[in-house]
């Protein structure tokens, strides 16, 4: 015969008790209600009473057990026996509404846990996005359409490879490059210069080791940004409406202009 | 069908129509087509159930999460400008599928295609005008994005690789506006592809091979034209379109467009 643990024995016990209490409570109702006016409190609710009888039972129950001490198991065993086999399935509840836990401390949230996604303020994406997304769709798909009924692509003659058009120019984003070429060895204005400007780029987010988004904390980055986009707008101005003929330096409004898109 | 022969004329057309209404959508194709939650299905209701359907049940999840951050719908942070670059890639896709139809990419042809296409083809010379504007409107709107994304740090951790692949992006429009320059084969298209790829050929080291073959020869010629006409309709577009998958994953996977500064 398996030997039953002590603590499953008392709790048996206490079981015992406490159903033995209820049973008699059952047979006398008028009891707790004396007992109560004779306490005096009747603001104690009825549950706490309870709990506490239940308490003083278990304790006297105990107090019998060690009486009783090891050479009692083998008796009491097969008394216990119902209680002991339901104990393993689960907690006799003791607790108040026959909880089988109690509160023992309240700890706030913040000091023991790390909460690390705080709760972000969201939108459905339809249709709150998506309505905008179709606006501006529809808005470009209107302007270039009406764009393109009043305004022609240009189209030049048939292509001759012995007839140089003066000025030669290259697509209005490449004339930044060819305004270069006019100051620069051509590997230098064609290669070097645009081949830094795109390395560079690419490195921004691993040479700008500022974790600021706030634009009064990246002044330097902000001014050397805009000081690099408005090189290349320059000189793309430049090169598309300053330079005719020859491409040498023309005023558009005295000599006309001389770029195609 | 007694009750639907009820009523005036107007009434039984408007009870044919909402019975005609109700079977087409009741029927098992159209619930095959369009899954729940779908604005197209019968009984569609504005719910917050409903609203996060319309995204979780159409190809829209693929770009597009069910909610978005509160200030990421706000059209003065980003300004449409990324999207509205992609939805610009999608109308050069359609109007550049139109002119395939009628475009020979050889030195004889070419330019007379062209000719043919704004002079004999219904709306060729509003498609034809829509493709070229739109190709410049979107190297603008891919520039100005950059711009946009730069000024508001958006590139900063964990966003990092994500702005090199728009730096790629921005590359390869350039190049896809570069190579569709040429097409055309007029005198424009002709002088401004001898300037870039001119200035390409000072490569250091490998500056002749490039040159050669870009060109698929010594000079520009019919050869020119069958390779820029397959880099700029098949190959770079298929490149780009990796790219954006790329770029499109990367927005959701670091947390949704940035900020709010």
């Amino acid at each position: 015969m398996t030997e039953v643990p002590e603590h499953l024995l008392k709790r048996a016990q206490a079981a015992k008790d406490k159903a033995a209490a209820k049973s008699a409570e059952a047979a006398a109702p008028a009891a707790p209600a004396a007992e109560s006016a004779s306490g005096g409190d009747s603001r104690i609710p009825a549950h706490l009473l309870e709990r506490s009888k239940a308490a003083k039972a278990r304790k006297e129950g105990g107090a019998a057990a060690d009486d009783s001490g090891g050479g009692a198991v083998a008796t009491v065993a097969p008394a216990a026996g119902g209680g002991a086999v339901a104990a393993p399935t689960g907690p006799v509840p003791t607790g108040p509404g026959g909880h089988t836990q109690r509160l023992l401390t309240v700890v706030k949230s913040g000091s023991i846990q790390d909460v690390k996604s705080k709760p972000q303020d969201k939108v459905h994406t339809w249709p709150h996005l998506l309505i905008i997304e179709f606006a501006a769709a529809l808005f470009i798909t209107a302007f270039t359409t009406i764009f393109s009924v009043f305004v022609n692509a240009p189209l030049l003659e048939l292509a001759d490879v012995n007839k140089t058009p003066n000025p030669s120019k290259a697509p209005w984003y490449f004339l930044g490059l060819q305004e270069l070429l006019t100051m620069f060895h051509p590997m230098v204005a064609g290669v070097t210069i645009p081949g830094m400007g795109i390395f560079l780029l690419i490195l921004a987010p691993y040479v700008d080791k500022n974790p600021s988004n706030k634009p009064e904390d990246r002044k330097f980055a902000i001014a050397l940004m805009t000081v690099h986009l408005m090189f290349w707008a320059v000189l793309v101005m430049i090169g598309s409406f300053f330079r005719g003929p020859g491409f040498n330096f023309t005023l558009p409004w005295r000599d006309g202009l001389f770029f195609d898109l | 069908m007694a009750k639907t022969m009820q009523g005036s004329p107007a009434q039984r057309a408007q009870q044919a129509l909402t019975n005609l209404n109700d079977s087409v959508q009741g029927s098992q194709a159209w619930n095959s087509i369009f899954r729940p939650g779908s604005i197209f299905r019968k009984g569609y209701s504005d719910s917050p159930r409903n609203r996060s359907y319309v995204i979780m049940n159409s190809v829209l999840y693929h770009l597009h999460p069910v909610k978005v951050k509160r200030h990421a719908v706000k059209v003065s942070y980003t300004l449409c400008l990324g999207g509205l670059s992609f939805f610009i890639f999608i109308l050069l896709t359609v109007t550049g599928i139109f002119l395939m139809f009628f475009y020979r990419p050889t030195a004889v042809n070419a330019w007379d295609d062209i000719y043919a296409l704004q002079t004999s083809v219904t709306f060729g010379l509003l498609v034809r005008n829509m493709h070229r504007w739109g190709a410049h409107l979107m190297v603008l709107s891919v520039f100005l994005h950059m711009a946009r994304v730069f000024y508001h740090g958006a590139y900063k951790a964990p966003r990092e690789f994500n702005w090199v692949i728009g730096v790629i992006l921005l590359t390869l429009t350039l190049l896809l506006s570069f190579t569709g320059y040429l097409l055309p084969w007029d005198q424009l298209a002709l002088w401004a592809v001898t300037v870039g790829t001119n200035m390409m050929g000072y490569t250091p080291v490998l500056g002749g091979q490039v040159r050669f073959v870009l060109l698929g020869g010594a000079e520009i010629g019919t050869d020119t034209l069958l390779r820029w006409y397959v880099l700029h309709v098949l190959f770079f577009p298929f490149i780009i379109v990796i790219f954006m998958a790329i770029h499109f994953w990367r927005v959701r996977k670091d947390g949704g467009i940035s900020g709010p500064l």
